[in-house]
């Protein structure tokens, strides 16, 4: 069933709107072209073909035509933009159009589903395969005629100012998050305060809009830094990474908590009380027998907090944190979509990949256990 | 030795222990029995101050509970509850040296005695010690529970219910394991049950609580023979009482020697009901009686229904 969906979305794709778009330069919009119309069908109804085939080769061959339209939609892009730009102007940009988006992501779909029901290793293997293929490509120079690469190539040393502050940003939020957090948590499940003040406002600073947020955040933090000199020097001030991370924090905090009091809860309460009762010091209940039987839950609570705060500390940028949000609002503000793709992929690939190490790590303690 | 002066507990306005005054002495094995919500439970755990008296005075071995640190008292008493409360993530032999370690005993010490103690719970098949708990069956997990209690040798142990959850043949083959470890050892141990028969078979003396207070404190018998009053009559069973009174007494001390008998015999250590059992199932009225595999005399139906000091 959703092999038939994919495919007609495919299909659709293919004909419908353009599978790359040819400007004049970066900030015009720029004609549609399909040069791979009728290759894409043929794809797509080969699937359609390969779902009617009930043998277990169907399957797989199913799956490998998913697996190639994932590696070979960027490749067939890159393929377009050079020969389009073999004769034109040097501020010729050739950008994916709306066809190779949808089309991408139908047959990345596609092979989600069909990986389903596989044996880990195997899914894993597929895109990190694919990925490995993507990566190798463009190392070879295959998507050099791409307008998001040459955006990139021309931002280059921004760019990576940009990931490093951001991954600072997060990683400094999340630091702070367990430090603070984990203690909170930690106090509110023993009080049995779930539904507290703390919790409550906690909650609360949730439903504040994260632009709201930022600028609430701004007088205060000026305000200290002019009461204190010295937490100025430090780099306290009204904008910059000092009210981000606070920002930021704020909105971490509370899933943290309540990971924690999910971690706690997830001890037995017979472990607790035989602990208690043989003699062991509340520290000792808490690092050898609380801390190792809670983890996987904390842990699972802090990969969502990373994720959520990589992609929230996007509008950092606005208050002068820096980060690759930076690009998302300069391109708004110049009408540069390339440069707001730019930001914005880079920001989806680092919580992919935030969020892939975590899983690693849970399976990894997951194991031991 | 375990003395209770003038202890009272409430929770709230609920009064949960009343006035109560107990002295067990060293190497006894005293069972704490009566309905849930008697206040037995909670008795037990001010010994090791999971629960702090409201007045009076816990002593061991004459010493005020509450003059000694929580996690040093603790670590010196043996601990074993119903639930059993194994570590889930320490493998069997782990969770056995929990207070060895906690004591820093050396490694090759805790290895020895945890490999003394599975031998002694019979928890000794191969591999046992590197098993998590949850490989185990409940009455394996209720072993290691109870090695776990005795890890570190502790001269008191304090037992809430351990066998409460287990099927009849595992609870009895514990607690006969449980009976043999404390003659041997001479550990003072204090254990609560609502388990009458439990009570009466394992129990030096038995403490009957009511409401928080004891209503009769004294060996089976005595309770069986003179229950303080009616209460204590009712709890013992009204007529169930004098069956529960031949679990209790031996075919030694109350077979007729040098009289002569036919069928299978029995052993004068058994228990007169073991050897009512046994009368019912070879349908005799009188049976011979080993020691050691020679015959001494005989016990007699008339004998076990006749009613004798």
């Amino acid at each position: 069933m959703p092999v038939w969906v994919l495919s007609a979305v495919g299909l659709a794709a293919a004909w419908f709107p353009a599978f790359v778009r040819v400007a004049p330069n970066r900030l015009l919009t720029g004609e549609a072209l399909s040069p791979h119309a009728w290759l894409l069908t043929g794809g797509w109804l080969l699937i359609v073909a390969c779902s009617f085939v009930t043998a277990p080769a169907g399957r797989w061959v199913l799956a490998l035509l998913a697996w190639t339209g994932v590696a070979g939609f960027p490749l067939l892009a890159g393929a377009d933009a050079r020969d389009v730009l073999a004769h034109a102007t040097p501020f010729t940009r050739v950008q994916p159009g709306a066809g190779f988006w949808l089309g991408w992501l139908a047959a990345a779909l596609l092979l989600l589903d069909r990986l389903r029901g596989m044996r880990k290793p195997w899914q894993a293997g597929a895109w990190i395969a694919a990925l490995a293929a993507i990566v190798a490509a463009s190392a070879l120079g295959a998507f050099d005629g791409l307008s998001l690469v040459r955006e990139w190539q021309a931002q280059r040393a921004p760019f990576s100012a940009a990931l490093g502050e951001h991954l600072r940003l997060a990683a400094v939020t999340l630091v702070l998050a367990l430090a603070f957090g984990a203690p909170l948590g930690w106090w509110v499940w023993r009080t049995g305060r779930a539904n507290g003040a703390l919790v409550g406002t906690l909650a609360f600073l949730q439903t504040v809009p994260s632009l709201a947020l930022f600028a609430l955040l701004i007088a205060p933090f000026a305000w200290l830094a002019h009461a204190w000199p010295a937490l100025g020097a430090l780099g306290f001030g009204g904008t910059g990474g000092a009210p981000a991370v606070f920002a930021l924090l704020l909105y971490a905090l509370l899933p943290v908590v309540r990971y924690t009091v999910a971690g706690l809860d997830a001890v037995p309460a017979d472990a607790r009380e035989a602990a208690r009762g043989l003699g062991m010091s509340r520290a000792q209940l808490l690092w050898s027998v609380q801390l190792p039987l809670g983890w996987p839950v904390l842990l699972a609570g802090l990969r969502i907090v990373a994720v959520q705060t990589i992609g929230l500390a996007a509008v950092a940028a606005l208050i002068g944190a820096g980060g690759l949000g930076r690009f998302v609002f300069l391109g708004i503000g110049q009408g540069a979509m390339d440069m707001v793709l730019l930001g914005t992929l880079a920001i989806i690939a680092l919580a992919l990949v935030v969020d892939l190490l975590f899983q690693g790590l849970l399976a990894l303690t997951e194991r031991r256990a | 030795m375990i003395e209770f002066d003038h202890v009272h507990k409430h929770f709230g306005r609920q009064v949960v222990i009343d006035d109560l005054s107990l002295r067990i002495e060293s190497g006894e094995f005293f069972v704490l029995v009566g309905p849930s919500g008697s206040g037995k439970s909670t008795l037990l755990r001010t010994v090791n101050r999971l629960v702090p008296v409201d007045a009076g005075q816990v002593r061991i071995d004459g010493e005020d509970v509450v003059t000694r640190d929580a996690e040093t008292l603790r670590r010196g008493i043996g601990y074993a509850i119903q639930s059993v409360g194994l570590f889930p993530h320490r493998t069997v032999a782990e969770n056995i040296a929990t207070v060895p370690r906690l004591l820093h005993w050396p490694p090759h010490e805790i290895r020895a005695r945890t490999a003394e103690l599975l031998a002694l719970l019979h928890l000794d098949e191969p591999g046992m010690g590197s098993r998590y708990p949850h490989t185990l069956s409940g009455g394996q997990q209720q072993r290691v529970g109870v090695a776990r209690a005795l890890a570190a040798r502790p001269r008191i142990v304090l037992m809430d219910e351990p066998f409460g959850a287990l099927d009849p043949l595992t609870r009895e083959s514990l607690q006969a394991s449980l009976k043999a470890i404390q003659r041997d050892t001479g550990t003072t141990i204090l254990f609560v049950t609502h388990d009458m028969d439990e009570a009466f078979g394992l129990g030096d003396r038995v403490g009957l609580m009511l409401d928080g207070g004891l209503v009769q404190v004294g060996s089976p018998l005595d309770l069986l023979h003179a229950p303080a009053d009616d209460r204590v009559r009712d709890f013992v069973g009204g007529t169930r009482a004098r069956l529960r009174e031949l679990a209790v007494r031996t075919v030694g001390d109350n077979m007729r020697r040098g009289e002569q008998a036919d069928g299978d015999p029995v052993d004068a250590e058994a228990s007169l009901q073991d050897a009512f059992g046994a009368m019912l199932t070879q349908g005799r009225d009188r049976l011979p009686v080993h020691v050691r595999g020679e015959r001494v005399g005989a016990i007699v139906l008339a004998d076990l229904v006749s009613r004798r000091a």
